[in-house]
């Protein structure tokens, strides 16, 4: 028989390979759901995986949906570093998109080089001003950033529902909920001429290095990790538990509002009634699946867009219910939770039993 | 219209919508009461929801939907149970893991069930007292689960505050250490805790498509196990409370569907927005003083604990 | 049953944990009606004995005789059943319940707690442990805790009573009323297994001692025969070590506490109660006190972690630091070794290195750890290993995490990180509490020496030995309200015991009777 025993220090190659294990082990389900569901589990698999990044275009979407994935999963990740549980991204990038889309609306007319600079300042300010209710009710009032983080992210929707059926409404798009198309000025450029793929996944990848230049050299970064790994040891050092509240909701937040802004003025083009997947919660798992690396956010982005246009590579090729993808983003975690045990723990063999004698229990 | 006739429907849909956050509420304040905090409530609910929807629509037995859906929050409870309680998993990060997975499993499960519906639960009728005027439909006319969990609250009370059980979840709650010293199974007893919170999170998530609005809709607990977890803060963990804050949450909550009638021209997003705002400003309320949380809070909760052996 | 057949007999106890050998081959035997000490310092393996014979642990092998009769013990519900009674040294009590629930959780006979207060206070008076049933714990002080430990176990009608280290929590006047009780249960012929590591202590009480050492037993010894050396020498292996502190003149004020009121944050936390302290450059003082009389109050209000509302109740070097937080403090020269060594003074998942950042990052300790905002590695690295070197840190090197050192490792790595930061004035909270002979003696040197070189130091203790070894005055904690304090030429273990115990004017009786000489 093996029992558990702890590990005298962390495992570090075991923080590696969690991921790698977790993500091997939601596969190897996904292949036995493909066959339960009567499919052939190797072509499902091909279908699911393989074949939607297969093609340059594939590659394109892939990266496109990666984008919002890493703007969200690095500002998380920074945050659930510092233990603050912003868990209201996608509140947070719905009103991105709204700021944005705010500007881009009310410039209709301009067609000037500095629009999209200023829909995308305009975005994360957004972004922040929604992250930063939760960061004062926690500091101001001691309020669970949880819930209220959450509760906000449903705010959200419905003040884009309002706008998009009411103020923003297009005049002239036959009552449908949804705003003008935006001008040339306000979209993203994209970087290869008949993919989809923006300069926001550029922007992306800049924050990416930055957030890991931060996380690495800078003290700040440092006194943020400090106040998650040990609050105690964090007020024993002297580190503001409230500047770390809003750093890092500020710092997500703003990342959020920018994901917000690249899918408002990249592949949709307006405001909708609903502008993101649930982008802002796949970028929870994201993030621990990157484990809270900014480079391992970049990763697990990749990995999890996969499933979003597996997803939907599946539905149209196979039937298979492209809500599968949720399935698959929630057993992900899942894996990648039961898989950490081995950072802090380690099978050994139990003690034979040496005599047999009476028992009392 | 008289105020009676808007009355009487704006009372009795506030019961309707109180009763899953009573029933998810009171599942999770046991869970947390022994010091384990499960934020997947949200996805239990869902995943208890569709499998209430389906036994009922396959069997015509909503009996059996509800002991479906009350089985499925067991089972997803449980995996939450292994990961928190058997393999050290942080209990925030699984909480979350386990809505997000219990949306994705419900929205899967479900595919099939858009646009089916079913005979909702039928309501109870109380000869004479369900005649009585005024009285008879604001009180003696709902559906069994109404009473039921009221029942409950009243149960876990008493559970809580009298028996030896309730001492005992108490005591782990606070110092799952001690109890382990002094020879308790802290570990088994917290599966315990969280099973029954998954159980009636089921429950909870099966009265939407078996009364609320009697079919299956894609995410259709809209928030509600989250308002189930504030509720629990804002009864400062307290089964009374509970009850108090869901009749209150429900008529927040039912108001939009009643605005217009009360005569308030309000945008309808505006008044849906009202649970989630409320639920911050008595969260707000709450918190605001630190004394009023310390006091209460199960003071190991969230906590991983693990028996040397 | 043969008079000399023995109560309890280990045989052969083996238990590892993944970094240690707590129990190697142990052996013990407990007569009925003998008050048998364990002896041995800290770590080697005392309690983890007591965790097997109480069934909280699983040996990994060895067997047990109760009454000559082999038994496993599974669980302590089981031990119980055998008659065995168990004192934890880090109470199993629950705060927010009361006195009465708290007994009847580990009572294996189902009584309400309604129903137990008249048994709880039968037996309190018969055993002179007056507790109240109906009070909650978290009211309760640690002495009074105590008693409703050994009440719960005395309900039982126990054979064999466990105390692990029952002393640490009472004042020096309590402790002679417990070895009475102690006693009285002895004579009835109940067993006790005494755990302790103060000689005098074991010499005055028990009549057996097995001493262990480093997991193994390294005598059995009937302790009134044996020296505090000979017992010192089986428990370490050599003679107690001692420091060395030579008279000094102390100089300037550096720290200043004046009419410091707080009310805890914790709810069960205690309130502090106009307190008034100076302390000198080149001077150690030591507060002696039970822990839960204010310590943790005091000791994050002078460090900043509470921030105070009046400015002038902390002082330091003249200049009002009230207001100021932990880190603008730091920045005047206070360092701080806390009571937690894993999770306050260090982070147990980051390096030793990163570690040091934790404090050293402060701009005026000179360190240049951080430039601009970012994070100097090599100098955050170099100081480190300067700390290693300087205070004989046992580890992998400066790259190994803070968690994976020993107790004593750790504490010596944080006392020379705030040693080396070059301060003003250093507060010490529980120097060697829970750390070897060997690094204490390392610890109390190296604080002894900051004095020599002029800085004021602080220490905050429950070990009153230790504080009588290197402080050059006194004061007492309790309830919240601070002693004056006395140089420890005039102060005796008597009065700093009543002082302890709340009762400041207690001096005054000693006074009169000629045995007190302060001003």
């Amino acid at each position: 028989m093996l029992r558990l025993e702890a590990r005298p220090a962390p495992s570090r190659a075991m923080m590696f390979a969690s991921p790698l294990i977790a993500a091997a082990a939601m596969l190897l389900t996904g292949s036995l759901l493909f066959s339960f569901l009567g499919q052939e589990p190797l072509h499902a698999f091909y279908v699911y995986f393989i074949k939607p990044a297969s093609t340059a275009y594939g590659v394109g979407e892939l990266l496109l949906k990666a984008t919002p994935l890493i703007l969200c999963g690095v500002g998380l990740a920074l945050g659930f570093r510092a233990s603050v549980w912003n868990i209201g991204a996608d509140g947070q990038l719905t009103i991105g998109a709204i700021a944005g889309g705010c500007v881009a609306l009310y410039f209709r007319e301009v067609d000037a080089a500095w629009v999209l600079p200023l829909m995308l300042v305009a975005g994360a300010l957004g972004g922040m001003a929604w992250a930063a209710i939760p960061a004062l009710l926690r500091t101001r009032y001691n309020t669970n950033e949880i819930l209220v983080s959450l509760m906000l992210v449903y705010v959200a929707y419905l003040l884009l529902s309002y706008l998009v059926h009411g103020p923003l409404r297009d005049p002239h798009g036959f009552n449908f909920p949804q705003s003008r198309m935006f001008q040339e000025a306000a979209l993203l450029p994209l970087l290869v001429e008949g993919l989809r793929t923006n300069v926001a996944f550029i922007l992306s990848l800049v924050l990416t290095a930055g957030a890991w230049f931060f996380c690495s050299r800078s003290f700040i970064g440092y006194r943020m990790q400090v106040s998650g790994m040990a609050p105690a040891a964090a007020a024993y050092a002297g580190f503001s538990e409230k500047r770390n509240v809003w750093l890092a909701f500020l710092i997500s937040g703003a990342t959020a509002g920018l994901a917000g802004v690249g899918e408002v003025a990249g592949p949709i083009g307006q405001l909708q009634p609903s502008v993101s997947p649930g982008y802002g919660f796949a970028a929870i798992i994201v993030a621990y699946v990157g484990r809270l690396h900014p480079l391992g956010v970049l990763l697990a982005s990749l990995l999890m867009s996969l499933l979003y246009i597996g997803g939907e590579s599946a539905q149209m090729e196979l039937q298979i219910p492209s809500a599968i993808t949720g399935l698959f983003q929630g057993l992900l975690l899942f894996y990648l939770l039961a898989a950490d045990l081995f950072i802090h723990y380690r099978f050994k063999p139990a003690m034979p039993v040496l005599h047999a004698v009476p028992t009392t229990d | 219209m008289s105020p009676e006739h808007l009355l009487i429907p704006f009372l009795a849909s506030t019961a309707g919508a109180a009763t899953p956050l009573i029933l998810a509420a009171m599942g999770e304040l046991v869970t947390e009461r022994s010091g384990v905090l499960n934020l997947g409530v949200e996805g239990m609910m869902l995943v208890g929801a569709v499998a209430g929807f389906a036994v009922t629509l396959s069997t015509g037995h909503s009996s059996l939907g509800l002991l479906a859906a009350m089985l499925a929050g067991m089972a997803t409870a449980l995996i939450f149970a292994f990961l928190v309680l058997t393999l050290q998993a942080n209990q925030v990060a699984t909480g979350l893991a386990l809505t997000l997975f219990g949306v994705g499993l419900s929205a899967f499960a479900g595919r099939g069930y858009a646009g089916q519906t079913i005979q909702p639960l039928p309501h109870l009728s109380f000869p004479l007292l369900s005649d009585i005027p005024f009285l008879g439909p604001l009180l003696f006319r709902f559906d069994a689960l109404v009473y039921l969990a009221l029942l409950l609250a009243l149960a876990v009370s008493w559970m809580l505050n009298r028996t030896r059980l309730g001492l005992i979840i108490r005591a782990i709650g606070e110092s799952p250490q001690s109890a382990h010293a002094i020879g308790y199974p802290v570990i088994a007893l917290r599966y315990c805790s969280v099973l029954f919170g998954g159980a009636l999170a089921g429950l909870a998530g099966a009265y939407l498509p078996m009364v609320l609005t009697p079919m299956w809709v894609e995410g259709m607990t809209a928030g509600r196990g989250w308002i189930a977890l504030a509720l629990v803060v804002f009864a400062t963990w307290k089964p009374r409370g509970v009850v108090l804050g869901a009749y209150l949450f429900g008529g927040v909550t039912v108001l939009q569907f009643h605005a217009q009638g009360f005569g308030l021209e309000i945008p309808s997003e505006f008044l849906s927005m009202l649970p989630y705002l409320a639920t911050i400003f008595v969260l707000v309320l709450i918190s605001r003083n630190p004394q009023t949380i310390l006091l209460n809070k199960p003071m190991s909760l969230g906590q991983s604990f693990r028996a040397d052996q | 049953m043969p008079a000399d057949q023995p109560r309890l007999k280990m045989l052969g106890i083996c238990k590892s944990y993944p970094a240690v050998v707590a129990n190697s081959d142990v052996d013990l035997t407990v007569m009925p009606g003998e008050i048998h000490a364990v002896l041995g310092e800290n770590g080697a393996g005392k309690s983890t004995l007591m965790k097997i014979i109480y069934g909280v642990t699983r040996p990994d092998a060895g067997e047990m005789l109760w009454d000559g009769r082999q038994v496993r013990v599974r669980s302590p519900a089981a031990a119980r059943k055998l008659g065995i009674g168990m004192v934890f040294q880090h109470f199993a009590l629950f705060e927010t319940l009361t006195v009465a629930e708290n007994i009847s959780l580990a009572l294996d006979e189902r009584v309400t707690p309604a129903l137990l207060g008249p048994r709880i206070r039968s037996v309190s008076e018969a055993y002179g442990l007056p507790v109240d049933p109906n009070r909650h714990v978290h009211g309760l002080s640690v002495g009074e805790r105590q008693r409703v430990e050994i009440v719960r176990c005395l309900l039982q009608s126990p054979r064999l009573l466990i105390m692990d280290e029952p002393t640490s929590v009472l004042t020096p006047q309590a402790v002679l009323k417990l070895f009475e009780s102690l006693r009285r249960l002895a004579a009835e012929g109940c067993s006790i297994l005494y755990i302790s590591h103060k000689l005098d202590e074991i010499q005055a009480l028990c009549g057996k001692a097995t001493v262990l050492r480093a997991g193994r037993v390294s005598g059995c010894v009937d302790p009134r025969r044996e020296t505090s050396r000979s017992l010192a020498e089986m428990m370490i292996g050599k003679e107690l070590p001692t420091c060395h502190m030579a008279p000094r003149a102390p100089g300037e004020v550096r720290l200043a506490i004046r009419k410091l009121t707080l009310s805890a944050a914790d709810p069960y936390g205690t309130d502090l109660q106009n307190i008034n302290l100076e302390l000198r450059s080149g001077e150690v003082v030591g507060i002696a006190g039970v822990s839960g009389n204010g310590q943790q109050e005091l000791l994050k209000a002078l460090s900043g972690e509470v921030p105070l509302t009046t400015p002038a109740a902390v002082q330091l070097e003249g200049r009002d630091a009230g207001l100021l937080n932990a880190a603008e403090r730091r920045g005047l020269g206070l360092c701080f070794v806390p009571e937690e060594r894993l999770g306050r003074g260090a982070v147990p998942d980051l390096s030793l290195a990163d570690n040091a950042l934790l404090t050293g990052y402060v701009p005026e300790s000179g360190m240049g750890m951080v430039r601009n905002g970012l994070i100097q590695a090599s100098a955050v690295r170099e100081f480190a290993r300067r700390v290693i070197d300087r205070f004989n840190v046992k580890c992998g090197d400066e790259t190994s995490h803070a968690g994976s050192l020993s107790g004593g490792n750790l504490q010596k790595y944080i006392v020379g990180r705030e040693t080396l930061l070059t301060p003003k004035v250093m507060v010490v909270a529980q120097p060697t509490w829970g750390v070897d002979v060997g690094a204490s003696m390392l610890i109390r040197q190296a604080i002894i020496d900051l004095r020599d070189q002029g800085v004021a130091v602080l220490v905050v203790s429950e070990e009153l030995d230790e504080l009588f070894m290197m402080s050059d005055r006194i004061a007492v904690l309790a309830d919240g309200r601070l002693s004056r304090a006395v140089p420890i030429a005039e102060a005796s273990v008597d009065q700093i015991g009543l002082w302890m115990s709340g009762n400041f004017d207690a001096d005054a009786i000693v006074a009169d009777q000629g045995a007190g000489n302060h001003a």
